[in-house]
């Protein structure tokens, strides 16, 4: 008799993630203005961890530990964050062409974060990803059943379609605002295009936490995201509370977007790029695209903020006019490729 | 012996009566088909009996109140097959049929490996060996039936509710189909609910009849008492032919001269 398991990440593809994610950080914070070796990063990084003697100049070590590194892993989270949720949400949709970006979180996580900068709290360092959240949260919920409520069923185009309009109507309020507020227009423009801070490692001490809860619940998720594929009658049938946990899911994937989103601004597309080519290398059980999504999303955003810094040195563009570029042909080639929204 | 008594079961849609007043019992090895023309509330009534649609009414099973129970534990009692199964692409049978195993698992659990044992169980019973490793939507009609059928069992269900099983297949698969029912429900104790369109078939396999017009039952019994020409003509609006073979009543449509 033949046999078979359930599915999971094999031991290899942890190997090559492994790989994957020290090469991309390595790589992240060697190039720049001054390139250093992968010697001398792994030799800082060893000596603020572990104490040991680095090999690095004064000036090198500032550059390592106070400037790249800290946006590198920044960028690494983000991505985590940004694709796990995208992943997430596909799988709790059942539409493939969900992302934070296109069904109005982002825009509804940067309206709630702008208000939050416009009221004063932009300083505060719990209140703007609180802010951030109740706005994704409102935005996919308002996305979500108008997408449901639509003439055209609950297919995929409409509720991307729901999620361009709720994207446009937030981001017209968020405009709205800005223009009373024009004092602050620099700081929202900026944060609009998406941008890795450089502050250090404040960024990414505020939202790591939030971020990792957040994925820790999706990867605990993992099975049942694979029993949603059945449609929601047949997986009520087979005892899923499909209310219930799709609720749970769209709050985690909404939080942590939101606290990406509170930190880096809007960045879009790369819950639906990194998903969509571990689909078409890994299959679409959501045992193995959830993990692989955090590794390969981290990667992805590492990768594409080197390019940011690099192609037009020593300007820097906006990681989120990258992901942009990189990502709208990407998003058209999934909307061809998935029949009309032929997923419920 | 795991019975389902249904009492005074209604269904509503958007204000207008889709099922009315339905009494119903089985018990585990026993096989219930549900007959009538479309539109006359078969898919609701089983829906409503696998908590997908709102109903009114008592659903018991050995007496307690299936209302009560939560998703899960409902799915324990009852499974349910759709007339065209969700197949995702790119799922392998195997994963496919491990998602029956739902209604036994906490929420954020795994498969343990008991879970996996009978899932392979199933499989070899059903004879889908051979399939395991195959992507659940390039099967054909027949094989995702069988496929279906073994996800349901691998929920161990006592009660499984089946809409129209044959419908989409040719008679070879249509045969096959049935006859793994009929064996299934008597070796393992199971009671089905079944809809079904093709009258004659209809008569071949389940114990009783119900025939349902405009949501209510209107006639229920053997295949013999429910397939007469009266009866069809009355409620399909159709001009047939009863003849009584070994096997059941086979339904002849009349062609008008």
């Amino acid at each position: 008799m033949r046999t078979a398991t359930a599915r999971k990440i094999t031991p290899f593809a942890w190997v090559i993630g492994a790989v994957a994610v020290l090469l991309t950080l390595t790589l992240g914070v060697s190039i720049g203005a001054v390139s250093l070796a992968p010697l001398t990063i792994w030799s800082e990084i060893s000596s603020n961890l572990f104490g040991t003697v680095s090999n690095s100049t004064g000036s090198e070590s500032t550059i390592i530990w106070q400037l790249r590194l800290p946006r590198v892993l920044l960028a690494f989270v983000v991505g985590a964050m940004l694709a796990s949720a995208g992943c997430a949400y596909q799988g709790t949709f059942r539409n493939p062409l969900a992302d934070p970006y296109l069904l109005g979180v982002s825009a509804g996580a940067g309206l709630g974060a702008t208000i939050a900068i416009f009221n004063g709290s932009g300083s505060s360092r719990i209140l703007l990803p609180l802010a951030a959240f109740a706005g994704a949260l409102g935005a996919v919920i308002l996305t979500y059943s108008l997408g449901r409520s639509a003439i055209a069923g609950r297919s995929s185009t409409a509720l991307i379609l729901a999620g361009v309009a709720v994207a446009s109507l937030l981001t017209a309020i968020q405009t709205l605002l800005q223009q009373q507020n024009t004092d602050k227009i620099r700081e929202i423009y900026a944060w609009v295009l998406g941008r890795l801070s450089t502050s250090g490692w404040n960024d990414l001490a505020i939202i790591t936490p939030y971020i990792l809860v957040c994925i820790i619940i999706l990867l605990r998720y993992r099975r049942v995201l694979d029993v949603f594929a059945v449609g929601d009658e047949e997986a009520l049938t087979m005892g899923l509370p499909v209310a219930r946990a799709r609720g749970a899911i769209i709050v985690a994937a909404s939080l942590g977007t939101a606290a990406a989103v509170a930190v880096t601004g809007l960045i879009g597309f790369v819950g639906i790029i990194v998903p969509h080519i571990l689909r078409l290398i890994v299959g679409n059980s959501y045992r193995i695209l959830l993990p692989l999504s955090i590794i390969y999303g981290g990667v992805f955003l590492v990768l594409a903020d080197i390019l940011a810094r690099t192609i037009l040195a020593p300007q820097e563009i906006s990681i989120g006019v990258v992901t942009a570029l990189l990502g709208a042909p990407f998003f058209l080639f999934v909307l061809g490729s998935s029949k009309n929204g032929s997923v419920t | 012996m795991t019975t389902l008594s249904v009492r005074g079961l209604h269904v509503e849609l958007d204000r207008k009566m889709i099922v009315n007043n339905i009494e119903l019992e089985v018990s585990v090895g026993q096989w219930v088909c549900i007959i009538g023309p479309n539109g006359a509330g078969k898919s609701s009534l089983l829906k409503s009996l696998a908590g997908i649609i709102p109903s009114t009414g008592k659903i018991l099973i050995d007496g307690s109140n299936v209302r009560e129970l939560s998703e899960r534990d409902r799915a324990c009692w009852i499974a349910y097959v759709a007339q065209e199964p969700v197949m995702p692409a790119g799922m392998r049978v195997f994963d496919y049929v491990l998602l029956g195993r739902t209604a036994h698992l906490k929420m954020l659990a795994t498969e343990s490996p008991k879970d996996l044992e009978i899932a392979h169980y199933v499989i070899s019973e059903l004879d889908l060996d051979n399939f395991i490793d195959r992507d659940v939507a390039t099967l054909s009609g027949g094989e995702r039936q069988r496929v279906a059928i073994a996800r349901a069992l691998t929920q161990a269900s006592p009660i499984i509710l089946l809409d129209e099983p044959t419908t989409a297949l040719d008679v070879g698969y249509q045969q096959e189909v049935l006859e793994l029912i009929d064996r299934l429900r008597k070796e393992k104790k199971i009671a089905v609910i079944s809809t079904m369109h093709d009258l004659t078939v209809s008569g071949l396999y389940p114990d009783r009849l119900l025939l349902l017009a405009e949501g209510n039952v209107v006639v229920s019994g053997s295949a013999e008492s429910v397939l007469t020409p009266e009866n069809i003509a009355k409620h399909y609006g159709a001009k047939v032919t009863v003849i009584t073979h070994e096997s059941g009543p086979v339904v002849i449509p009349e062609r008008s001269k």
